[in-house]
């Protein structure tokens, strides 16, 4: 077993959380400067200037690209041969949150509960998916997500009569749906297959994906672009003011599912995508 | 959109308000007041028991952004808008207490639209996620109410030239319907 210290944890944790508040990365800033370069709307184009140019300020100046810093989701696979020392994973993680929040000057966002309302005041609890996999590393990828584009999400549990055709649909609707709302141009996380909760975590997965990389599944891959030609066709446009630019990439993940089913999810991630990765 | 920028002081002037339309590019000067969620929930809650809302909102502006701390030696930290469709059920009321402006992100309900024509009020979005840029035409803020709300708070700023665009006017005029339309491909 090769041993990994809690407070190891506690500061890759901290890092992430701090790191990428202020550092878009390379991927989406990319796929804002390709937007920009296509977009037909004059609005549409200031728009994406003031993003780029917004992305420069906050990694210059270490200012928070946006100020909804977000909940503080991780997806974390750990080694089998991987043991952490001195407590558990999803301690240190927390702890990372809390100290990262603050040192950083981020926004504490959550509350402890959905009606009472009561902010925290550290950001914790983190949402922590922990998968084990072979070997003796841990790997910790960060993402925090946004409220606007967070809840325009949506699940159905369509009907295996609903095929391909369905899932486009759903997908083109709720980005329809969810118009100026989630800070377009947007990432569409799609979790397709599983149960009710797999698509949903599968959705929210697919978003840590390279923007612009192909998907390697072929028949997904060109579901992915036929889902994004649709959805570019609505016109909703940078900030929902009208343009070319609602979408920059479409994620799917699949995953086998129940002969009755066919479960789909929709994740939406906005152009301040705040993500980053260490291993450990 | 590039050309005319029209410059608007805050608190908001009636017949500013009537000349502004859907599409205008604006530059904000002056004082704006800070609220989201909570603290509409709290202002509705004074207004309806008949007691004074924490700033008087006859002319004002009310910018919903919840920002993140400042650095020591800062004015705010980052400072864009929120979502404001989450405030749409409490702005009628709002706008008949004599708001006159609202800044934020996203499109209204109709509900909204019809109470910013009956009460003579616009919305103004600003561009989402752009909080660091934003950040740097506030020149300062105070909280004055709400202190436990945290980054909830309602904060009083007094901008200088805040970019952002008309989009709802008192006529009905609305960019997100207007610039969609133009866009879409059926």
């Amino acid at each position: 077993m090769r041993k990994i210290e809690f407070q190891t944890i506690v500061d890759a944790a901290k890092e992430l959380c701090a790191r990428s508040a202020s550092d878009l990365p390379a991927d989406m800033e990319r796929a804002l400067a390709a937007a920009r370069a296509r977009e037909i709307s004059p609005a549409g184009a200031e728009i994406l200037d003031a993003l780029l140019e917004n992305a420069r300020v906050a990694r210059d100046e270490k200012r928070p690209i946006c100020q909804d810093t977000g909940v503080a989701v991780f997806f974390i696979e750990k080694g089998a041969e991987a043991v952490v020392a001195g407590g558990t994973l999803t301690d240190a993680v927390n702890e990372g949150v809390r100290r990262g929040y603050e040192e950083a000057f981020l926004r504490k966002s959550i509350v402890r509960g959905p009606l009472d309302r009561v902010n925290t005041k550290d950001n914790t609890p983190a949402v922590i998916h922990l998968e084990e996999v072979p070997g003796d590393r841990i790997s910790i990828r960060f993402m925090a997500k946004g409220g606007g584009c967070e809840n325009m999400s949506r699940l159905a549990m369509l009907t295996p009569a609903d095929g391909r055709e369905g899932v486009i649909r759903f997908v083109v609707g709720a980005v329809d749906a969810a118009g100026a709302n989630p800070c377009p141009p947007i990432v569409v996380g799609v979790g397709m297959g599983g149960t009710f909760e797999v698509a949903a975590l599968l959705a929210k997965k697919s978003l840590f994906r390279e923007i612009g990389s192909p998907n390697p599944d072929s028949a997904l891959d060109s579901l992915e672009r036929e889902i994004l030609e649709r959805i570019n066709d609505l016109g909703i446009g940078p900030q929902g003011m009208g343009g070319a630019a609602t979408a920059l990439a479409v994620h799917v993940l699949s995953h086998p599912c129940h002969i009755a089913s066919l479960p789909v999810a929709v994740n939406i991630e906005c152009h301040a995508h705040r993500s980053a990765e260490v291993v450990l | 959109m590039s050309g005319t920028i029209i410059r608007v002081e805050s608190p908001l002037a009636e017949e500013a308000v009537e000349s502004l339309r859907a599409g205008d590019v604006v530059r904000i000067s002056g004082v704006i007041y800070t609220a989201r969620d909570a603290a509409h929930k709290r202002i509705v809650e004074a207004l309806d028991a008949g007691q004074a809302p924490p700033f008087e909102l006859a002319g004002q502006i009310v910018y919903y952004v919840g920002p993140t701390p400042a650095r020591p030696g800062e004015v705010i930290g980052s400072a864009g808008p929120t979502t404001s469709y989450r405030m749409d059920s409490y702005t009628p009321r709002l706008l008949e207490a004599g708001l006159k402006g609202m800044i934020g992100k996203g499109n209204r309900s109709p509900a909204a639209v019809e109470a910013m024509k009956r009460f003579r009020a616009v919305y103004f979005a600003a561009v989402g996620g752009a909080g660091a840029l934003i950040s740097k035409r506030i020149k300062s803020s105070e909280i004055i109410a709400y202190e436990d709300l945290g980054a909830e708070a309602v904060r009083r700023l007094v901008v200088e030239d805040f970019p952002a665009i008309v989009a709802n006017d008192i006529l009905g005029g609305d960019i997100f319907e207007a610039g969609r339309k133009k866009y879409q491909r059926l």
